[in-house]
């Protein structure tokens, strides 16, 4: 059973004579309005994890578990049960259920300012434990809700809010690569960083996550896929320059690649 | 009225552990905990315990991680417990606020040192308007029978509850009795979540409605500030004693309540009419008890081990109609855990006696 989605929402009916779909709006997305940019790229991360879900079957036994970011507009329009956790705490929530619902197939959704800045401890003793839970780390390198701050991954030289010349070594510390982290912890059996900014990356991506969801159907450990989405808003770029900045800045410091698995 | 079947013998158990039993057999098969003294022997039951009955335990790397361990648990709608000491508790907080909010059931219990966490326990050490029901046993039998009452109404409510416990009661071994109890008058649980087979999906948060497509944070919270008056309404529990025709009354909770009654005891013996008052709820007070005492007495005497924090709900009960006179305090020995002279039955005594004879110094 899936929610109710009006025609208005499902957006307009393919044309007459379509050979070959290239993109739909997923299934389990009951809304395609959300609050997010022109731009963004967190919308792209959850078709690709809704279309996963849809293809492998797992909507009925699906628990998400929410971080707070823009992607918390998310839970609200999409048909999968989610349980709110508060920032920097998914991955404990996610562990408490999971160990309650063995059968469920739990994923935590969280940005790089909840999982890298506000909740690097709870990620890195639930990967340690080897929970059987995915986690999907929308990194974008700044605190996008909050309107523009440096975050854990903000890479040096970027310009956010609280770093108006440019994140400094110095001054503000390096990057953490959160995925290369956590890929180092016995618990872990899957880590991968892909990125939505081109076609081609999207593609990629949308089969780590299916290698990471299918690391935890098959009971290995913790898995976690970094992917890494555009904030034209907070990177100080026009809409349309988003992937390329993504590609000249974030990719350097946070190479596209499967780290572990 | 719920019926209750005795489980078993009587058995010797210490405080903690009674408790934790208490809670499996109440039905709780999650527990999170970080170590902390004195609520340490509760985990350490609980680790070998719950895995007996299909159960999880969580040695936690942090409060706040088990805290949010029994989020994911109790979200799920598995009846789930946390305990700590004052300290600890202090790192929860948020969770606890947004729990509330979220309206997910679960049990805390804080050991304290001393009860300085009053305030903390009874006006919330985190955000927003929410409240805790908090119910302060002061035998081992009785936080067995509390810590099973505990996890109904936080299921009734739909509102986390917490057992407010000290040193003693972790500590002290007692015969007890287990009870089977009858829950079937409690709500389903369509909240929890469950993965949407069979249904439509829902999300449960502090943020907005269960329901998809509707993001109103103004409903949720509103939701949760209408249960305050009816929680304030229907769950004050008191326990009194010799107020027939007392002329001073002794309002303590918890452990250090069980010395006021025996010091009271020793009062009558010498013929100085003393009763008492024992809040049993601390958060709803039960402020009507409190106000009938005031009606009957010269004067309130108010026990309690830390610099005064019961007694201004004490004195919102009695508006001022007799003096209310704090005649507890600050008392540790050199352990830091609340077990203190102040505890002394004759030390009681005396002080009781000198509200009865006028000479005490009502609180400002």
């Amino acid at each position: 059973m899936t929610g109710e989605r009006s025609a208005r929402d499902r957006g307009p009916a393919a044309p007459p004579g379509l050979t070959k779909v290239v993109a739909a709006t997923p299934d389990l997305l009951l809304s395609q309005h959300h609050s997010l940019c022109p731009g963004c790229g967190e919308p792209l991360a959850l078709r690709t994890i809704l279309e996963v879900i849809a293809e492998l079957g797992l909507r009925d036994r699906t628990i998400c578990v929410g971080g707070i970011g823009c992607y918390t507009a998310f839970p609200s329009i999409i048909d999968i049960d989610v349980l709110q956790a508060l920032h920097g705490r998914a991955p404990s929530v996610a562990t408490g259920a999971k160990r309650v619902r063995p059968d469920a197939f739990v994923f935590t959704l969280q940005g790089d300012g909840d999982m890298v800045s506000e909740g690097l401890q709870e990620v890195v003793h639930t990967a340690a434990r080897g929970e059987r839970i995915t986690a999907v780390l929308l990194n974008n390198g700044v605190f996008g809700e909050t309107g523009g701050h440096m975050t854990a991954t903000s890479v040096l030289g970027q310009r956010t809010k609280t770093t108006m010349a440019g994140r400094d070594q110095e001054a503000h510390g390096h990057p953490i690569r959160i995925g290369e982290l956590l890929a180092q912890l016995d618990g872990t059996a899957y880590v991968a960083r892909g990125a939505v900014h081109t076609p081609a990356a999207i593609a990629w991506t949308k089969r780590l996550i299916r290698d990471a969801f299918q690391t935890q159907l098959d009971g290995k450990g913790f898995s976690m896929v970094e992917v890494l989405t555009m904030c034209p808003t907070d990177w100080y770029v026009d809409p349309e320059k988003g992937p390329a900045w993504l590609s000249e800045h974030l990719e350097a410091t946070y190479p596209l690649r499967v780290i572990k698995g | 009225m719920m019926q209750l079947e005795p489980i078993g013998p009587r058995v010797l158990m210490e405080g903690s552990h009674a408790l934790a039993e208490s809670a499996v057999q109440a039905g709780c098969r999650f527990y999170a905990g970080y170590p902390i003294t004195p609520s340490t022997e509760i985990l350490e039951y609980m680790a070998t315990r719950l895995p007996q009955v299909g159960g999880v335990c969580m040695n936690a790397e942090s409060e706040i991680e088990a805290i949010n361990m029994v989020w994911g648990a109790a979200g799920c709608g598995v009846r789930s417990m946390i305990a700590s000491t004052g300290q600890g508790i202090s790192l929860m907080q948020e969770a606890f606020a947004e729990m509330a909010n979220a309206q997910i059931p679960a049990v805390t219990v804080n050991m304290c040192r001393g009860q300085a966490d009053y305030f903390q326990a009874t006006r919330g050490g985190g955000h927003g308007d929410y409240r805790f029901i908090v119910l302060a046993p002061s035998t081992v039998q009785e936080a067995v029978e509390l810590t099973a009452e505990a996890f109904y109404l936080s299921d009734k409510w739909r509102n986390p509850v917490m057992i407010f416990g000290d040193f003693l009661l972790a500590h002290t071994t007692e015969a007890v009795q287990f009870h089977r109890r009858d829950e079937r008058d409690l709500p389903p649980k369509d909240w929890a979540i469950t993965g949407a087979k069979g249904r439509r999906a829902i999300t449960l948060t502090p943020l907005g409605p269960a329901e998809k497509l509707s993001t109103d944070p103004g409903k949720a919270l509103v939701a949760t500030a209408e249960k305050i008056p009816k929680m304030k309404a229907a769950e004050a529990r008191v326990d009194v004693g010799f107020l027939d025709d007392a002329e001073v009354a002794v309002v303590a909770f918890g452990c250090p309540a069980r010395f006021v009654k025996y010091a009271v005891r020793l009062c009558r013996e010498q013929g100085l009419k003393a009763g008492y008052v024992r809040p049993v709820s601390l958060w709803p007070f039960p402020s009507a008890a409190v106000a009938a005492a005031a009606g009957r007495v010269k004067a309130l005497a108010v026990y309690e081990l830390n610099a005064g924090q019961m007694i201004e709900d004490v004195q919102l009960a009695v508006l001022g109609r007799v003096p209310v006179v704090p005649i507890g305090g600050v008392s540790h020995d050199h352990s830091g855990f609340g077990v203190g002279p102040a505890l002394e039955p004759e030390s009681i005594v005396r002080r009781i006696t000198e509200v009865y004879q006028g000479k005490g110094q009502a609180a400002a």
